[in-house]
């Protein structure tokens, strides 16, 4: 069973990480960084060529990841893969052991390295959702054949707080848990009271009790990269203060104050009702997750039968 | 309507370097409409070519006329008088165009001046926007008359995805976010909740399920 689903069904406070498979074949870039993360948190979730970069298939280095004793979560976009392919790998990872699942659109062709090829998106991310639902609580794929076994799979969804129109992002979170999500990572946290205020409406709407939600938070390495984030990214919410906060220190201690913002932004979220972990996105720097997970008090992690 | 842009000139001056006798071919529905394969600028692209060749002082050929419609059939036959004077055919017509003129003339090689782009509006003088993809199937209905296929990204039916920001596309800060297009004109009808429904996966056999496809209307049959 998903070790993210026990801890987040014994009510305790999950914490995930993120780990980019490498741009090459070997298997020890991959559990480097798992022998990193290993005991700092729950649950790792692999990128599926993060910003259409081709890299390793998320699908090897969960298998990876799972070989090596951790707990993998598959992030699969529809960008690259039909209905027939991402039925077809649901079907593979679950028969491999993988437990976990993050159902996402998948960022753009034109962003990568393969700015010439195709975008599949057959499916967008909630039919997807719907997909594996089905495939897993009724054992169907789309258009109703039945699988002999179906795939057992805690299915996750991503949300975007921050992106516009602000009214209809909870509409949105509300279709993805009906169509399936038992968890929801979000987009990084930096706006706070924005955060909130979503937040708030999802509880109004009952959502908090639906999906577990997991705020995600990327710990900046320096005031270049909160400029960056905050101008060039799309879908991310970087307040002014933030960024000024990060320019007021020298370059030299400037990775120790974004890791105090993301540390601060834990405890800020461990006390709002209705957030039930974190996703720690460090970005091509896995060794920060460990001491930002010791210094928000969440070490050691439960052991669960 | 279709809409078409000219090659560069160089790749069409490679296309053509093999034949003596061309006629450049225009074709005044659609691509006159976006200005690419009218009347007007069969003329500029034929002078262009002439001029080419003389400068390069190569022995051709070339001579120019624009029809109503080069995909129907009825007046692609009106060439039938003169296409014997020419080895080639250089085409300002949609990709349609070019296949129906090769189809009727088979011994003729019929070239594309033109890349084929989209099925769209003329939004405003110099600017066309791809609004359909022809799907075969449409749902403009449950979209507020906007089309997330064409118009999205990433073809989203339960949109807008995380990237839509101040009402722009994550992908193109110039395009507007189809998904916020569509909210906006729903709940100036105030049929917003016709979105809280997941729109289910797309039949995509309607476009490319059995291959080509065809129309075939007996009533129209003579
Ligand atoms: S739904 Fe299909 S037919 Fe209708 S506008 Fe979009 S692509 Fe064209
Ligand atoms: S920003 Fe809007 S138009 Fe662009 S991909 Fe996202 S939903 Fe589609």
């Amino acid at each position: 069973m998903s070790r993210l689903r026990k801890v987040l069904d014994s009510g305790e406070f999950a914490v995930t990480a993120e780990c980019g498979p490498p741009k090459g074949a070997d298997p020890d870039a991959v559990l480097r960084k798992a022998e990193l993360l290993k005991d700092k948190v729950d649950s790792i979730n692999v990128t599926d060529n993060q910003t259409a970069i081709v890299r390793m298939s998320s699908l090897a280095a969960c298998s990876l990841l799972k070989s090596a004793g951790l707990d993998p979560v598959l992030q699969m976009v529809v960008r690259d893969r039909n209905r027939i392919a991402l039925q077809s790998d649901i079907l593979g990872a679950s028969a491999i052991g993988i437990r976990n699942v993050l159902c996402l659109s998948g960022d753009h062709q034109v962003f990568g390295n393969q700015p010439q090829s195709i975008g599949v998106f057959d499916l967008d991310s909630i039919q997807f959702l719907q997909v594996v639902k089905g495939m897993r609580d009724e054992a169907v794929i789309l258009g109703g054949e039945r699988l002999e076994t179906p795939p057992d799979l805690f299915i996750g969804a991503a949300a975007n707080p921050f992106a516009d129109p602000l009214s209809f992002r909870v509409v949105r979170l509300a279709k993805k848990a009906a169509a399936g999500a038992d968890f929801i990572q979000t987009q990084c946290i930096y706006n706070l009271e924005r955060f909130g205020t979503w937040l708030k409406m999802a509880r109004d709407r009952g959502l908090t009790e639906k999906v577990y939600i997991l705020g995600g938070v990327t710990p900046l390495k320096s005031a270049g990269m909160a400029k960056y984030m905050k101008n060039r990214v799309a879908g991310m919410d970087v307040p002014d203060e933030v960024v000024k906060r990060m320019e007021g220190v020298p370059e030299g201690k400037q990775r120790e104050e974004g890791i105090r913002i993301c540390v601060e932004t834990i405890q800020a979220l461990k006390e709002m009702p209705g957030v039930k972990g974190v996703h720690i996105m460090a970005i091509e720097w896995e060794e920060a997750v460990g001491e930002i997970v010791d210094q928000a008090g969440l070490l050691p992690r439960p052991t669960l039968e | 309507m279709i809409t078409a842009e000219q090659k560069p000139i160089q790749e069409i001056r490679d296309m053509i370097s093999p034949y003596k006798k061309i006629l450049v071919l225009g074709c005044n529905s659609c691509v006159a409409e976006c200005a690419a394969g009218g009347e007007k600028e069969t003329a500029m692209l034929a002078s262009a070519l002439r001029m080419a060749a003389k400068m390069n002082e190569e022995d051709v050929l070339i001579e120019e006329k624009a029809i109503e419609r080069q995909c129907v059939k009825d007046f692609v036959i009106l060439l039938d008088d003169i296409i014997d004077q020419y080895d080639a055919v250089l085409s300002l017509g949609c990709g349609a165009g070019v296949q129906a003129v090769g189809d009727m003339f088979y011994e003729v090689p019929v070239i594309p001046a033109l890349n084929t782009e989209f099925l769209g509006e003329t939004k405003e003088q110099g600017l066309w926007l791809e609004n359909c993809l022809g799907c075969g199937d449409c749902m403009l209905y449950y979209f507020g008359g906007i089309c997330p296929l064409a118009r999205c990204s990433k073809q989203l039916l339960n949109g807008p995805c995380g990237g839509s920001m101040e009402g722009r596309c994550e992908v193109d800060p110039d395009m507007p976010c189809a998904w916020q297009m569509i909210i906006d004109r729903l709940s100036r009808f105030g049929a917003l909740e016709r979105l809280e429904q997941v729109y289910p996966p797309k039949d995509w056999s309607k476009k490319q399920g059995v291959g080509p496809r065809r129309i075939q209307r007996e009533d129209q049959q003579r």
